[in-house]
Formats: structure tokens, C-alpha cells, sequence
């Protein structure tokens, strides 16, 4: 096949490109320790409200600087709306969805993960800022969605 | 022209002159308003939720509309899958009549035809009495309506009716023409819709046998993860299936509207084939942040994603090269001088130049939302439809405005009316958008949600004042252009002067020919391709199934909205 000389060299520096992209990734995923949600288990929706962990929503110490921290989403509120957390600590976050799919993003941060019926969701993360960040529903779940918010104050 | 005549591999279509019989045209001019229709009827409820970001609430404006969910269901459904997909049935199997100068199968046209309306009944009848308020991507346990479901199956079988016509007509071709090689332009014609059928097959899974049944209560539960997936797996190959038609105009016809020509018969053909291959093995994407998806399949997609990137940089390249030899063409001088002297002032160049523009800025945003450490801090923030207002919200609509410009009056036999409103319109949509998306990218970065009646929401970040206006702003001025398109389509149909309009539609020649013989031939062999395309995605795909199956049936369905 005839390819230009200038698309060729175009098609190599766009190649390239890609692959540098890719090898970011990379790095960012094994160097940076910077993770996805994967496969965290599996709940009953119906039963959410008395299955360990979540029959007892709210932050909870599991080691020294190491806390817990569990959500359960329903429409349209989170449980619990008001979390406080210590600056600098590891937070595991564990949550699901009593009803619907939810979101879960704390704004401004890559605490960012999907509620689906059935699956829970498990993202670790630390503040480095103290302050007051919104926690807000980012996944369409109903008439009262845009009242589905909450918020964690970081000391 | 001569030459290509005696030439026994037809260039881009067979320059032998073609008019497909009035009764087909006809159908295709239906399908093609069908898209207009919907385009326009969607806008309305984007202008509300642009001005609901900016904090005015117009809602009290739409007497009829119970939520501003239902309102968004209907923005999504109209204009991002009866507006393209009615366009592409039109379009797609007039190019590949016109490339093999050879009429359609008059009982599938109207087949086609006939099941896009019904389907268009049924979800119309769905959402506009507040029962599938579910948004477009239709995500359960949130529960619409079975008419909802079963009207948009109907719209999907009108696409597959729409690529039988076209196969149909290809294979009576190839009879008549034995080793022949296709013409460029049925053969990238041809390949999308392969694409697309292939792609569609999830999506037909999820709504026969999970979706339909659940809303008739033919079963009581339903499984949220899995239908979100097959969702996905349809999902992002969709937008390539609404992309591809828009990169045949911009391959075949926009060279020929700028005076330039394809630059490269296999590297096209090349292009479409990467998109059949790489399109749909990438929908793990979009569930980034999903629970219940193991995180290394989810970087296979990444990859496959950063893959799918190639093609769209060739087609980058080819098509600026033909622009810039249609620039030349017209006494452009210099490194860039050739950009003004391009026909700007003809409405159909330039709304798909400003397609192409603004195309730009909607891939590098794609990059950003294909980059997992990234995607984490703008999913589901309004930087996602910031992007995608700037790749199916202009480089496909504008497109499919663009063509419009020569294909209403090539079909209806009237003169285009009002070629400076189409020009105005061209320019403050593309103005309109840029703003807009640049509000909703900002925003999102400081994790404005989308999907949001933001205006009546009980909480608000002072951090998105400056982009909440831009958004407001922008979408206006979307409105507008989009308002001033649809009076010119209206107009031409009702007033331009009959006689006047285009007899041919603008097909390009090429500057290197398609090749007489090597492996760029079996770029035909659009069967094969399949296969690979299917090996991809089992790769892709099969661990992920076969590591999650039997579907996991939890949820009962719930109308709250």
C-alpha cells in the first residue's frame, strides 16, 4: 500500500504517542498505587441494612491511622449524610445501594464509584487537606436525585 | 472523468450518472425528516437543562413535562439515537445505491422505514406520559415501561433492515460485476453498518431477554451489573456507529466540496476496517468506576481504547491533506493560507469544517476520559457531556446538518433556501458549543454532576459559578443554531425553487487508486473481518463472562420518578 511520506511519519508519531499515553497508565497504576474498584464482593439488596458491614454505617478504626469508612446509598439519601475523618489517615471506603444504582463522588478527589444493586464497591484513599468536602449522587436514581447529596469534613 | 470510466475498478462510485427512482427517494427523504424531526424536538429540554446549570429554572415553561428526568430522557432518546440513526439509515444506503449506481430493494426500504416509526410511536408513547423516565442508557433497576423497550428494539431492527438493503444490493452487484473491486465509497458505506450490527448484539441481549421480560413481570428481578454491561458492550461502539457515516461524508464527499480528493483508497478503506475491529472490545470504559468488574479487564479496555484513537488520527491526517489540496486548488498559498481560500461560503463545507474543528478538542477529551487515573475524577461530572457535545454533539450533528445542506435539496429536487441563515446557523452552533463545553469541562473538573436539575438542587460549589454561566450561555446560543437549521430545512422543503438542486450527490475521485492487487484487496473481505473483530472481542470480553456468570438476579424493578 502507498502511504505518503508525511502520513507515514504522522502515523508514527501518532503511534508513539499512544503508546507513551499507555505507559503513563502504566506507571501511574503500578508506581502510584492509583487503583480502580474491582471485584469487592457480592450483597443481597434487600438484606443491606442487617449484612455486616453495613448494618453498622459510619466511620470505624481498624488500625493505627486505618479507618473504615461505610456507605449504603438509598434513594435519595446517603446513610450516613455527614462523615468526619481524620487528615492524613487511610480511609477504606466500603459501600452499595439499598435500591437503585447511585454514585459516589466526593468532589474534587478521585473517590469517585458506582453503587450497583448486588456489588460492593471498595475504593482506598487519603486527605492531604483538611476541610469540608461535598459528597454527591452523580448517577441519575429518581425523581428526587439532585436531594441526594452528603458531606465529609476532614480534621 | 474519462478515464475513470474505462477504468475497470470503479474510484469512489461509479461515475456512470445514477438517480435512484422517485418512490426511493421518496422513502429516504421520510427517514432523513424523521432524524430532523427528533433533532429539534430534543433541543428544547437541552436548552432547559443548559439554563438549569445556569441556575434558571424554565421548566415552569413545559406545562406537558412532569420532571426534569423525563424531559432528559427525551433529549437523550431524540437526539442521540432517533436523530443519528434515522440520518444513517437515509444516508448510508443512499451512498452505496449511488457507488454502485444501482437502485435498493423497495419492500426492505420500507420495511426499514416502516419499524423506525413504529418504534418512534412506542417510545414517544413511553415517555411522553412520564413512563420510562429511566434516561437513554435505560440503567435497571430503574424500570420503564415495556413499550419503551420494545419501541427502541423497533429502531434497531429498522438499522439491521437498513444494512440487509444495502448487502443485498452490494451482493447483486458483485454478480453482475465479477472481480471487480467495490467502489471506496459502498465499501466504507457497507462496513459501518457491519460494525454497528455487530455491536448492536448486546444491547438486543440485554433488552430481549433481560429488560423486556422484567417490564412485562414476566420475571420479577432483573440483574443491575449485567444489563449495565451489556449496555456498555452496545455502548461505546454506538458512538462510532454515529461517528462512521459522518467520517464517509468527510472521506468521499468533503474532499470533492473543498475541490481537493481522497488522498488514499487503501488507507480509507484501512480506517473503516480498524473501526469495525477496535470499536466495540473497549466498553469497559465506561464502568471504570463500576463495583464487580475485575480491574485488569478494565485496563485490557483501556488499551483497546487508546487503540481505537489510531484510526481517528489517520483520518486527521487524510482529510486535512484532501482540505489543504482543495485549499491550494483555490490559489491558497503558504503554510496556512490555503485554509481561508476553502469554500467557506458554501453552508454545507462549512458546517462540516466547524465539525471537524471542534472534533478536535471533543478527542483530546476522550483521551482524558480513556485514562483511567483521570476518569476517576470526572465520571459522571458534566466534563462527560462537555465531551460528548463536541464529538456527537457537533462532529455528528453538525456533520449531519452539513449534509443535509445538499441532500434535502438533492432528494427533494429544490433549491436549498437560505444558504446565509444555514451559514449563521453553522457559526453560532459551533460558537454556542465550544462555550458550552467549555463550561461543562471546567465544572466537572471541580465535580459539578451530570444528569442533575442542578438548579433546584440543595447544594452548590461556588467553583462552578464561572462554568454553570458558560454552560448557560453556550447552550443558548446551541439552541439557537440548531432552531435557525431546522426553520432552513422547513423552508427549502416548503419554498426552495424547484429544479434547482444538485443531480449527483458530491463524490470525490482519489489521488492514489485503489489497489489492482496485494493484500490491500482483501481489505474487501468484509466477512473475514468479522471474524477477527469477533476474536477481539471473545478476548476482550469472554473472561469477564465467564468469571461472572449465571446473572446474579437481585433486583426488583422500581418506577420512582
Amino acid at each position: 500500500m502507498k502511504v505518503h511520506t508525511y502520513e507515514r511519519a504522522f502515523m508514527i508519531l501518532g503511534g508513539v504517542l499512544l503508546v507513551l499515553c499507555m505507559a503513563a497508565l502504566v506507571y501511574a497504576t503500578v508506581a502510584l498505587g492509583i487503583h480502580l474498584p474491582g471485584r469487592a464482593g457480592e450483597i443481597e439488596p434487600a438484606k443491606v441494612f442487617t449484612t455486616p458491614p453495613f448494618d453498622n454505617p459510619g466511620v470505624h478504626q481498624t488500625g493505627p491511622n486505618q479507618y473504615d469508612v461505610v456507605i449504603i446509598g438509598q434513594a435519595w439519601r446517603f446513610h450516613p449524610s455527614e462523615i468526619r475523618v481524620p487528615v492524613g489517615a487511610e480511609l477504606n471506603f466500603i459501600a452499595t445501594t439499598f435500591d437503585v444504582i447511585h454514585g459516589f463522588h466526593i468532589e474534587g478527589t478521585r473517590v469517585n464509584m458506582m453503587l450497583i444493586p448486588g456489588q460492593i464497591s471498595r475504593l482506598t484513599y487519603r486527605f492531604r487537606e483538611p476541610g469540608e468536602y461535598l459528597i454527591i449522587c452523580h448517577e441519575y436514581c429518581g425523581a428526587g436525585h439532585h436531594n441526594m447529596y452528603g458531606k465529609i469534613i476532614v480534621e | 472523468m474519462a478515464e475513470h470510466i474505462v477504468a475497470s475498478t470503479p474510484v469512489v462510485a461509479d461515475p456512470t450518472p445514477f438517480t435512484l427512482p422517485e418512490t426511493q427517494r421518496r422513502v429516504l427523504r421520510w427517514t432523513l425528516y424523521v432524524g430532523y424531526a427528533a433533532l429539534t424536538a430534543g433541543i428544547f429540554h437541552g436548552l432547559a437543562q443548559a439554563l438549569s446549570y445556569a441556575g434558571i429554572d424554565i421548566l415552569g415553561y413545559f406545562p406537558a413535562l412532569r420532571s426534569y428526568y423525563q424531559g432528559l430522557t427525551a433529549h437523550g432518546v431524540a437526539n442521540a439515537i432517533i436523530f443519528t440513526f434515522s440520518f444513517a439509515n437515509a444516508f448510508l444506503p443512499l451512498m452505496v445505491a449511488r457507488a454502485l449506481s444501482r437502485r435498493l430493494d423497495d419492500r426492505l426500504l420500507w420495511a426499514s422505514f416502516g419499524t423506525l416509526v413504529l418504534g418512534n410511536l412506542l417510545v414517544i408513547y413511553a415517555v411522553v406520559t412520564n413512563k420510562a423516565s429511566v434516561l437513554y442508557t435505560s440503567y435497571a433497576p430503574l424500570q420503564a415501561h415495556w413499550t419503551y423497550y420494545v419501541g427502541l428494539v423497533f429502531v434497531v431492527i429498522s438499522t439491521w433492515l437498513a444494512l440487509l438493503n444495502m448487502l443485498l444490493t452490494w451482493r447483486g452487484w458483485k454478480r453482475e460485476n465479477p472481480g471487480v473491486r467495490m467502489p471506496l465509497l459502498a465499501h466504507i458505506s457497507i462496513v459501518s453498518y457491519v460494525m454497528w450490527f455487530l455491536a448492536s448484539l448486546p444491547i438486543a441481549v440485554e433488552f430481549l431477554f433481560f429488560l423486556i421480560p422484567w417490564s412485562f413481570g414476566w420475571v420479577e428481578r432483573t440483574d443491575p451489573l449485567l444489563t449495565r454491561t451489556l449496555f456498555w458492550f452496545t455502548g461505546h461502539a454506538i458512538v462510532y456507529a454515529w461517528l462512521l457515516p459522518a467520517y464517509v461524508s468527510w472521506y468521499a464527499l468533503v474532499p470533492r466540496q473543498a475541490g481537493g480528493k481522497v488522498i488514499s483508497d487503501s488507507l480509507t478503506r484501512l480506517v473503516f476496517i480498524l473501526f469495525l475491529l477496535l470499536s466495540i472490545p473497549t466498553g469497559f470504559h465506561h464502568q471504570y468506576t463500576d463495583p464487580g468488574i475485575h480491574e485488569g479487564f478494565k485496563f485490557v479496555h483501556a488499551i483497546l481504547t487508546f487503540g481505537v484513537f489510531f484510526p481517528s488520527l489517520i483520518t486527521a491526517f487524510s482529510v486535512m491533506a484532501s482540505l489543504e489540496m482543495g485549499g491550494r486548488a483555490h490559489g491558497g498559498r503558504g503554510l496556512l493560507g490555503w485554509i481561508p481560500k476553502l469554500p467557506w461560503g458554501d453552508p454545507s463545507l462549512s458546517a462540516q469544517l466547524l465539525a471537524m474543528i471542534t472534533f478536535v478538542f471533543g478527542g483530546i477529551t476522550g483521551l482524558i476520559n480513556a485514562s483511567f487515573t483521570m476518569n476517576q475524577v470526572i465520571h459522571n461530572t458534566t466534563w462527560v457531556p462537555g465531551h460528548f457535545h463536541m464529538t456527537v454533539g457537533s462532529a455528528v450533528a453538525m456533520t449531519f446538518m452539513g449534509v443535509a445542506y445538499w441532500m434535502v435539496p438533492y432528494l427533494t429536487g429544490r433549491k436549498l433556501w437560505g444558504r446565509k441563515v444555514a451559514l449563521a446557523s453553522n457559526w453560532i452552533y459551533t460558537i454556542g458549543v465550544l462555550i458550552f463545553a467549555r463550561g461543562m469541562a471546567s465544572a466537572g473538573l471541580e465535580g459539578m454532576p451530570r444528569r442533575t436539575f442542578l438548579v433546584q438542587a440543595p447544594y452548590m460549589d461556588p467553583d462552578w459559578l464561572v462554568g454553570r454561566i458558560l454552560t448557560g450561555v453556550g447552550g443558548t446560543l446551541m439552541f439557537v443554531g440548531i432552531a435557525l437549521f431546522f426553520v432552513v430545512i422547513v423552508m427549502t422543503i416548503w419554498k426552495g425553487k424547484a429544479g434547482e438542486a444538485p443531480k449527483d450527490i458530491p463524490w470525490s475521485e482519489t489521488l492514489i487508486e485503489p489497489a489492482k492487487n496485494g493484500w490491500a484487496t482483501r481489505l474487501d473481505r468484509i466477512g473475514f473481518w468479522v471474524i477477527v473483530a469477533i476474536i477481539l472481542i471473545v478476548i476482550a470480553y469472554g473472561p469477564f463472562f465467564l468469571s461472572y456468570l449465571p446473572p446474579n438476579y437481585v433486583s426488583p424493578g422500581f418506577r420512582i420518578y
